[in-house]
């Protein structure tokens, strides 16, 4: 099994660190990894913003970098969620699409419902809450949503419980935006940032110290928020937990 | 005409009040959690929902027989039955039936339809006094402002906004705001206006094709009271409120309130069959740029809506921001995307005023692919080339960048090396959007592709 490593482009840029833990935890795991040296970005930024002439010949380019691994993993909810709920509108009906959709994983996923460690090395003695990423969430269905009447699970819980000594926080609105929502973020500026602090703030008063996702760009605007406001909790990437030890 | 403001300018504008803001969120969250708590307490909601979403599915796609099927059991019923292609036919239509009665006072419970059309200005202007009877909506129209929300249309007030209110137009004690006195108070004022009215109007909920008449739900019985009283009544109906049959408004029902406001159903749903004794019921079809959405395949489910305010209630950005932010009748993600089909110019910023968080979607009882609709509606803005010129050149530069890979990993080491040597004033400035409110993420030293070179050459 040859799994291609999809680095979002942002992270390739500023969080090399978590990047680096999710290829590890990878290797760790007996995987055979390969991250192609000629990729650049899904499209999501342009997707997102309505310009389909732009993130049409991205998603071309993604198609030819990883259409030949047998699954495509990456460390970012909202990018899968491009590949997979997105990209048809561009590739439907290209040659290796349906297969690129159906195999491209975020990293917890990917472990959760294909390889399904029992056991990992990590430890983390620490109180942690977790921020459910709209995308992740609702669109990948990495856990049950506050809207629907459907049974409660939580893939992230689930994967983070194999980490010896975390201690789980619970916040009091566990599946609200955190207001990055990609151009968003600086298209509705106020907006974004106010719901960034409400964000924070119920974290904080949770009484967590660390607060860990699937999504590095939310938690990069909520890190924008803390450091600003100078808080006394941090961010982490979820693969920076689930690397501790290796 | 000068430029509308746009959603981010009013919504900063909304969120500069932090205090009002949280109020404002929270008493929305309340409502979003009443109806969690209503949705879970009835086991097959999923099941009601898709149900939902087929009946309103096969309605919308045979609208036609449906609409002509309703029209004639109505007509058999006894109520005159008209068609209205836009808001100007709805309201000549409904000046001409007050005219020919000389009505001079006339009462209405709830209607976005009307508001959609500008009903009451329209009547106001030739001679004929409106009153909105729905509390809500009557403190609103004393106060001269449009609903910020379409089933709580006051729901940006406090109560002591309403006390000043009420102390100006219905002389009610000074600086007393207290709930119960001061809707005893409205009760009494519109007790008087139900009572010396002509006419009334009331808006629709479902028309059931099946049997030809209309149901409206209501928790004050204001609608009931109004087409109960004066003998004509007129009701106006959107194209998209058809539901075939009886059997199939018990889905309808089950979920409206519960969505709504999160009770297990409203105070009143009355069904209007006929006319009262010796009076006359008139319903009002109107198209107002419906059939236009209904002719394409991404946004036609948006005629799904049952009116809930359920999406409304969920969204981030509208908590945060209130009603009038958004510049347009409806407000929340279902305005969005309605503006937004109707006038793409003049909403432009609408289908942008949402982070893709999908939560109105999956809190929607017909299942309406909201989000969805609101990522697509971007494209329709840039297709007619409203997106900001200089946001549209640099998302076309960083696109190019995108495709060469060894250009953007220079473009990455030059930001790398010398963001963290510039000084914070300049880092900081006006243009630097992100950083009025938050902080860069501290550069790193080397790209992930960097590190993942040197330990290949390692190995």
């Amino acid at each position: 099994m040859k799994i291609g490593l999809f680095i979002p482009c942002f992270m390739n840029e500023l969080y090399p660190d978590a990047s680096m833990d999710t290829l590890k935890i990878l290797e760790s795991l007996g995987l055979d990894v390969e991250y192609p040296m000629d990729q650049t970005c899904c499209g999501q930024p342009m997707a997102n913003t309505g310009c389909a002439h732009e993130a049409d010949q991205l998603a071309h380019r993604f198609l030819k970098i990883f259409k030949n691994y047998d699954y495509i993993v990456a460390p970012s909810g909202s990018c899968v969620a491009m590949v997979r709920d997105n990209y048809a509108q561009f590739l439907e009906g290209e040659e290796g699409f349906e297969h690129l959709r159906s195999h491209t994983y975020e990293l917890v996923e990917f472990l959760h419902d294909i390889i399904k460690p029992t056991s990992l090395k990590a430890k983390f003695p620490h109180k942690v809450s977790i921020h459910n990423s709209c995308h992740g969430h609702r669109k990948l269905n990495m856990a049950s949503m506050s809207e629907r009447n459907l049974p409660k699970f939580s893939k992230i819980k689930d994967i983070l419980s194999l980490v010896e000594g975390i201690e789980f926080v619970e916040i009091t609105r566990d599946d609200e935006c955190c207001g990055f929502g990609g151009t968003f973020c600086v298209t509705e500026e106020a907006l974004s940032a106010a719901m960034g602090l409400d964000r924070v703030n119920d974290h904080l008063n949770s009484g967590s110290q660390i607060i860990t996702g699937i999504d590095m760009s939310c938690l990069m605007h909520m890190q924008g928020v803390i450091d600003r406001e100078k808080f006394p909790i941090k961010t982490m990437y979820i693969s920076q937990i689930l690397a501790k030890g290796l | 005409m000068s430029a509308k403001p746009g959603h981010p300018e009013l919504a900063a504008e909304f969120i500069k009040d932090t205090e009002r803001m949280h109020w404002h969120d929270k008493a929305l969250w309340f409502v979003r959690e009443k109806r969690d708590l209503a949705s879970q307490s009835v086991d097959e909601w999923e099941e009601l929902r898709s149900l939902a979403n087929q009946i309103k599915t096969h309605t919308i796609d045979k609208l036609d027989f449906y609409l002509e099927q309703f029209a004639q059991n109505a007509k058999q019923n006894g109520i005159h039955v008209h068609w209205a292609k836009d808001a100007e036919e709805h309201n000549k239509i409904v000046h001409t039936i007050l005219k020919s009665k000389s009505v001079k006072k006339l009462v209405k419970s709830k209607s976005m339809l009307t508001e959609e059309c500008h009903l009451n200005p329209y009547l106001e202007d030739r001679g004929i006094e409106v009153v909105d009877t729905d509390l809500g909506e009557r403190i609103v129209q004393l106060r001269k402002e449009p609903p910020s929300h379409i089933v709580l249309p006051a729901i940006h007030l406090k109560k002591e906004d309403v006390g000043k209110t009420f102390e100006k137009f219905l002389e009610t004690e000074k600086d007393n705001c207290d709930p119960t006195y001061l809707t005893r108070e409205a009760r009494k004022h519109l007790r008087e206006k139900f009572l010396a009215a002509d006419a009334s109007m009331t808006g629709v909920n479902f028309g059931i094709a099946e049997t030809g008449g209309v149901v409206v739900c209501t928790n004050e019985g204001n609608a009931d009271l109004g087409a109960s009283l004066p003998k004509l009544h007129m009701a106006s109906m959107g194209i998209e409120k058809i539901v075939p049959r009886l059997e199939d408004l018990s889905v309808f029902t089950r979920l409206l309130a519960r969505s709504a406001t999160g009770q297990p159903i409203t105070s009143y749903t009355s069904h209007y069959h006929a006319p009262v004794e010796d009076g006359e019921m008139h319903i009002v079809i109107v198209d107002n740029g419906r059939s236009d959405i209904l002719a394409t395949e991404d946004f036609k489910r948006s005629l799904h809506c049952i009116r809930c305010g359920a999406c409304i209630n969920t969204c981030p950005v509208y908590r945060r921001t209130g009603g009038y932010s958004y510049g347009y009748t409806i407000p929340g993600p279902i305005g969005s995307t309605l503006g937004t089909s109707n006038d793409p110019k003049r909403n432009k910023t609408l289908s942008f005023a949402c982070s893709l968080c999908a939560s109105c979607s999956n809190v929607c009882p017909i299942m309406i692919d909201l989000d969805e609709q609101l990522y697509k509606h971007r494209q329709t803005v840039v297709n007619a080339g409203y997106l900001d010129k200089t946001k549209h050149n640099i998302l076309k530069m960083a696109t190019w960048v995108l495709k060469y890979p060894a250009l953007l990993a220079f473009g990455g080491k030059m930001a790398r090396i010398f963001v963290p040597i510039m000084p914070r004033s300049i880092l900081y400035s006006k243009i630097n959007a992100w950083g009025k409110k938050r902080e860069l993420p501290p550069f790193p030293k080397n790209s992930f592709k960097e590190l993942y070179k040197k330990r290949g050459e390692k190995k």
